[in-house]
């Protein structure tokens, strides 16, 4: 049987869009692994696998004029808002071709031309920026909305508690979209956080907040939808926590020696690539060679994305003293 | 030119910049109801109202962190840290977030954002609010930092740090809000990154900044009552550093005694003692010298704490010690 809009909310082509994001995270991701591997790529890595369905369910519903400020593991979040994928694999590779000319990093990706204002490295600081980009949106009036991503570990920050306060008292637009993956950096949530529901501590801040599967996107663009909508419309915050696994560790250096195989294994049956995909097929959304078509697709993007970059030279030793200061 | 106090100095300049500019707005705790806890902002949230000039919360990291997304958004955030002891809850906003943004998005984002905050010692507050912290500051690339000793340079420093597209800290004195000084009438900026001879002398040269300029002025006038003719530098700003002034200075006068206020271990005298040393060592006729704060956490005691902070009769000593 045909799906229809109603049985799974969104139309054909949207679904089929949001099939290709996730399946794009995830092969640019892939593409990272494996270049980090080839040592193309220094530092710190954290990849997305898993938690594709978050990005790919909130970010596309955003507009032009939005803002986003994420954490660290915000690759997924930037191929999601649109980013060059070439320009992204350019800056991972640290070559003057990068999104921050190669000064960035994998940690520290910008767009300011799509609004994507960083990844912010430090745990919990980009909710304090969050909440001065809502409030130039209300001050300026441009209806903007600022997603603020942030990850459990920022939960117990205290840049969390003075973020949702002012953002509630001043009523800024902001999305705080909490992906909570279980773990900050090799320590279990529950071993750090002595609440039972994140998605409860909006309720002292009188913040709306909502939990949602973060492995299936279609619950998480239809609560986003209503959490975007009530920001936009002048009611002040809104928070979102997206339950959610990442398949592999913290960074690459991690052996993932802290986690439960078992749960691994649960996780991993509910990833949210094969499952949308299954899902697509079975209401016919979408037909075998598309979703073919989309998964051959993203995997040429990504080879040509690391072929570029590879190609891509470093930056001159003159542009380390560059954007210090602005004139 | 009229006479002004410093405090009203800093006033007429956020006033001139509410006035002229629609972006620029004011927050910080206790700024706007209650008009500052040193009355610098007294009356302006009656004037411009609540949008412009806004209360916060008792919450330093959100409190700059706001200001650091507005400014990224094209606003002109003026944002007061009541001292500089409480910006250590926002060390992270300032340090990693506002010095790193241009740097990281390779110019894709500035952040026009004006910290006002007091630092400084001598008003019988103990260890956690005395301290002169700007130091720390001006250790980082990305900052500027400047520090006005005079109402005049309070209102030109003032507006210029408002009209730069860069994150700057001002560092103001409390001590220095009443004292009055000549401010040239109507707007006027005095650019960053330059010091000033606020007194030519042609024996010595005392390198000081802030509050301790005042110092220093005084510990000339008693050198000049016995025939010593000191040269006073005002840094102004400390970060960027104008060298060349102050090298200039000590290789006319040959001795240099540079003072601050705050520790001397790591400090701002050491950086610039330093500098005099490598650029004029062969014009140098003394090594030159340092008058600090003591390396102490800042007692209560009213006697101690004069003690623990540099003052002229140390300064005097300093320079007879380099004849």
């Amino acid at each position: 049987m045909a799906m229809t809009r109603d049985e799974m909310g969104v139309d054909k082509a949207t679904a089929l869009g949001l099939y290709d994001v996730m399946v794009r995270i995830r092969s640019f991701e892939e593409k990272c692994a494996e270049m980090y591997g080839k040592a193309k790529i220094g530092g710190f890595l954290h990849l997305y696998i898993g938690e594709e369905a978050v990005a790919a369910g909130v970010i596309p519903l955003l507009e032009a004029q939005d803002t986003i400020v994420s954490h660290y593991r915000e690759h997924g979040h930037a191929i999601a808002r649109g980013l060059d994928s070439k320009r992204m694999m350019a800056e991972l590779f640290g070559r003057a071709t990068g999104t921050s000319k190669g000064k960035g990093g994998s940690m520290h990706i910008f767009d300011a031309s799509k609004g994507f204002l960083g990844g912010y490295a430090i745990v919990g600081g980009m909710m304090p920026v969050a909440t001065g980009l809502g409030l130039a949106s209300n001050y300026l009036g441009t209806k903007s909305v600022c997603l603020c991503i942030f990850g459990d570990g920022a939960v117990n920050q205290g840049e969390f508690h003075e973020s949702f306060n002012l953002a509630s008292l001043w009523k800024l637009p902001v999305v705080f979209l909490l992906e909570n993956n279980g773990f900050g950096m090799g320590t279990r949530v529950e071993r750090v956080h002595a609440g039972k529901e994140m998605s409860h501590l909006g309720d002292a801040f009188q913040i709306p907040s909502e939990q949602v599967d973060g492995m299936d996107v279609l619950a998480v663009r239809e609560v986003a939808a209503r959490a975007i909508e009530h920001a936009r419309s002048g009611k002040g915050p809104f928070f979102l926590e997206a339950v959610c696994y990442r398949f592999r560790g913290h960074s690459m250096a991690d052996a993932m020696s802290y986690r439960d195989k078992a749960e691994e294994e649960v996780w991993r049956r509910r990833d949210p690539l094969p499952n949308f995909r299954r899902l697509l097929a079975e209401r016919r959304a979408a037909t075998e060679q598309e979703l073919a078509a989309v998964e051959e697709r993203a995997e040429r993007e990504m080879a040509d994305a690391a072929a570029f970059a590879d190609a891509s030279p470093n930056p001159p030793r003159e542009a380390m003293y560059e954007h210090i200061y602005k004139e | 030119m009229a006479e002004m106090t410093y405090r009203g100095a800093l006033r007429a300049t956020l006033r001139e910049a509410l006035q002229q500019d629609e972006r620029v707005f004011l927050m910080g705790e206790d700024i706007g109801a209650y008009g500052g806890a040193y009355g610098v902002t007294q009356g302006l949230m009656a004037e411009f109202g609540e949008k412009r000039v806004k209360d916060s919360p008792i919450a330093e990291s959100v409190l700059v962190g706001c200001g650091v997304g507005a400014a990224m958004a094209g606003l002109r955030p003026v944002v007061e840290i009541m001292s500089i002891n409480f910006s250590l809850l926002a060390f992270d906003q300032i340090v990693n977030v506002a010095a790193k943004l241009q740097y990281m998005s390779a110019g894709q984002i500035n952040v026009p954002l004006v910290i006002r905050t007091v630092t400084g010692g001598g008003n019988m507050l103990a260890a956690t609010h005395s301290q002169s912290l700007e130091g720390w500051f001006a250790h980082v690339p990305g900052l500027k930092v400047a520090a006005p000793a005079t109402p005049a340079d309070a209102r030109g420093m003032l507006a210029a740090a408002i009209r730069d597209p860069n994150p700057v800290i001002i560092v103001e004195h409390s001590l220095l809000y009443p004292i009055k000084g000549e401010v040239p009438d109507g707007p006027h900026v005095t650019p960053l990154g330059k010091a000033k001879v606020v007194r030519a002398g042609k024996d010595v040269t005392i390198v000081s900044y802030l509050r301790m300029t005042l110092t220093a002025l005084a510990a000339a006038e008693e050198l000049a009552k016995e025939g010593i003719d000191a040269e006073v530098v005002d840094l102004r700003t400390l970060r960027p550093l104008d060298r060349e002034t102050f090298v200039a200075s000590a290789r006319k006068t040959h001795r240099a005694v540079v003072v601050e206020e705050g520790w001397g271990t790591y400090g701002i005298g050491a950086e610039v003692a330093s500098s005099i040393a490598s650029a004029a060592f062969d014009e140098l006729d003394a090594p030159v010298a340092r008058v600090s704060g003591e390396d102490v956490p800042m007692p209560y005691n009213k006697e101690l704490e004069r003690a623990a902070i540099p003052d002229a009769a140390r300064i005097v000593a300093a320079v007879k010690s380099l004849l």
